[in-house]
């Protein structure tokens, strides 16, 4: 296929999944913004209130950071979960299949699209929060390569989930039982310096609080990890589940028989 | 002459160990109008998801205008066109947006593709329908909606699996007159069918498979040549309380009245036609009945599979 051919190709995929969350923003863009300004009012305002200062920033302030990122992450992971495997459900997955588009463009094409629906919901929270509290931005491209790697690897990540998904329920348990609690855990709410020491090594196996620390770190300059690392850890953790979604497509993992 | 599919020794065979394929050999050349034909779970689908990419081979080769699937992959997909049995697009996107965006996938630009799109969907009579939702659309609607995406990229080789099934007969008959249409602007077919009119009608040339083998691969003029007999389908003028016995003729009425007779290759007509006069019984018109194939097709995979034949038999 020629390049040009691979571009417009990559185009009419990430075009196609832009249209499909947008078609379904009340279940894609909705939900997340009404569930992040409740955050915004119950632990900022209310309860934050009562917490006082934590790493130096009032409570709001501290967690608008983590709360950005966690609706980054599941937002890029549902999308492309829900996305390819509905395709694969429909069997409309078909219609890339018997195409002449690279593996590989396909994998772009779908990692793009849940970063267009992570970033795009990163952005409405960002902005939602700008009524609860001021931002002031430390490190702008530890911001930016953050915030973008972190929506590529959980983009990733539903893809896998999506090739090795045969029902619906198997799209699910990953985001309630395995991404939830880990985001929760993930030093969104709280730094891990509160936390006894043995509960503060638990933590650092945690992917996602390097993620959010390095985040938090390129908006209010503080951090529990140091940032650089996180981010190195990120491309890693990118690198690897690369390479195992092309290894899936290839071997038609759940698409072909 | 390039093939538009050459296929050689190819071999399926499923993770649960069943044999699907068992080296099939098929060659069908540029510009031909080709059936594969076989009873259910014979293989045509396996072997037409091959072709296309939707099913893995366990061996063999397969060629798409001279593209071997193992190294030219691209280049073959390029040439192909796939109208599968079941409906598999998004139900809920718009009939337009699913032609436009299979377009895309092989790399042509929107203006080009949305041109595209509309010469097809035109011709399918789809156009008014361009902004429902696939959902909307009727049964005979999504099939068109099939071969219009199957053809959005102008692809030298169609493969229809199935493209009638579940079609009423006047839009069948569309669908025949639109394929024929486009085999004759050159663009090579093949089709698997139940409807095995449908192939006699439409095809020039015929593979027979079974439990994973070809039985047969020839024209189908040389095919029909086969039959020892030809079934005629009589109307008389009065209609008939039973059939007329006739001396050296077979006779018997079918669903609706009319008198089906079968008269043996060489045989003459006119000693059929003395015997009614006798009898007292007009002829006001006469035609072939149209499933010669379907008793070859049968008598073939019988053949093959002796204790089929025997519980049809017993049935």
């Amino acid at each position: 296929m020629r390049t040009d051919a691979m571009l417009t190709a990559y185009k009419t995929i990430v075009t196609r999944e832009i249209r499909r969350f947008m078609r379904i923003w009340p279940q894609t863009l909705l939900p997340p913004a009404v569930t992040m300004t409740l955050y915004f009012i119950i632990f900022g305002n209310l309860i934050g209130s009562r917490i006082g200062v934590m790493d130096g920033f009032d409570y709001m302030s501290f967690i608008v950071p983590g709360l950005i990122m966690m609706a980054v992450i599941t937002s890029s992971y549902a999308n492309v979960v829900s996305s390819f495997f509905s395709m694969k459900f429909q069997r409309s997955i078909e219609e890339l299949l018997v195409s002449p588009v690279p593996n590989w463009i396909i994998l772009a094409g779908y990692v793009t699209g849940g970063m267009s629906r992570g970033l795009g919901i990163g952005l409405i929270v960002t902005l939602l929060s700008l009524g609860f509290t001021e931002l002031s931005i430390h490190h702008l491209p530890m911001v930016i390569l953050t915030v973008f790697l972190t929506s590529a690897l959980f983009s990733l990540g539903g893809f896998i989930n999506a090739m090795l998904a045969t029902k619906f329920d198997d799209i699910s348990i990953v985001p309630t039982f395995i991404l939830t609690p880990l985001t929760y855990l993930g030093g969104v709410f709280y730094s891990i310096d509160m936390l006894p020491g043995f509960w503060q090594g638990v933590s650092m196996i945690n992917p996602i609080l390097y993620m959010v620390n390095a985040f938090r770190y390129g908006i209010l300059g503080v951090s529990d990890v140091n940032p650089y690392v996180a981010l190195g850890m990120i491309v890693v953790f990118i690198t690897i589940l690369s390479a195992v979604s092309l290894r899936m497509l290839a071997r038609g993992k759940g698409i072909r028989h | 002459m390039t093939n538009a599919l050459e296929i050689e020794g190819l071999v399926k065979t499923y993770g649960d160990g069943f044999e699907a394929l068992k080296g099939i050999d098929l060659h069908v050349a540029e510009g031909d109008f080709f059936a594969l034909l076989g009873p259910n779970g014979a293989g045509k689908s396996t072997t037409l998801g091959i072709v296309c990419s939707l099913v893995n081979k366990s061996a063999g080769k397969v060629r798409v205008f001279g593209s071997d699937i193992d190294t030219h992959l691209s280049d073959a997909k390029l040439n192909l066109g796939v109208v599968p049995q079941e409906f598999n697009f998004n139900q809920f996107e718009k009939v337009f947006d699913i032609v436009t965006t299979q377009a895309g996938y092989y790399g042509i630009p929107l203006k080009k593709a949305s041109e595209s799109a509309e010469k097809y969907l035109r011709q399918l009579g789809l156009w008014d329908k361009r902004n429902t939702p696939a959902m909307m659309l009727s049964g005979g609607m999504k099939r068109r909606l099939m071969i219009a995406r199957a053809l959005v990229h102008e692809p030298k080789l169609l493969i229809l699996d199935e493209p009638t099934a579940g079609v009423d007969i006047e839009l069948r008959r569309s669908m025949w007159t639109f394929l024929e249409e486009m085999n004759r602007q050159g663009t090579t077919i093949i089709l698997t069918t139940h409807y095995l009119e449908e192939a006699e009608a439409l095809c020039r040339n015929i593979a027979i498979i079974d439990h994973g083998r070809i039985l047969r691969n020839t024209s189908k003029r040389e095919l029909l040549q086969q039959l020892s007999s030809e079934t005629f389908v009589l109307d008389t003028a009065e209609p008939l309380g039973h059939a007329p016995v006739l001396d050296g003729f077979y006779s018997h009425l079918d669903g609706e009245g009319a008198m089906v007779v079968d008269v043996e290759k060489g045989q003459s007509l006119n000693g059929m036609f003395i015997q009614l006069e006798e009898k007292g019984i007009r002829v006001v018109s006469m035609r072939t009945k149209a499933n010669r194939l379907e008793e070859l097709f049968i008598r073939m995979v019988e053949d093959n599979n002796p204790s089929t034949a025997r519980e049809g038999d017993a049935a």
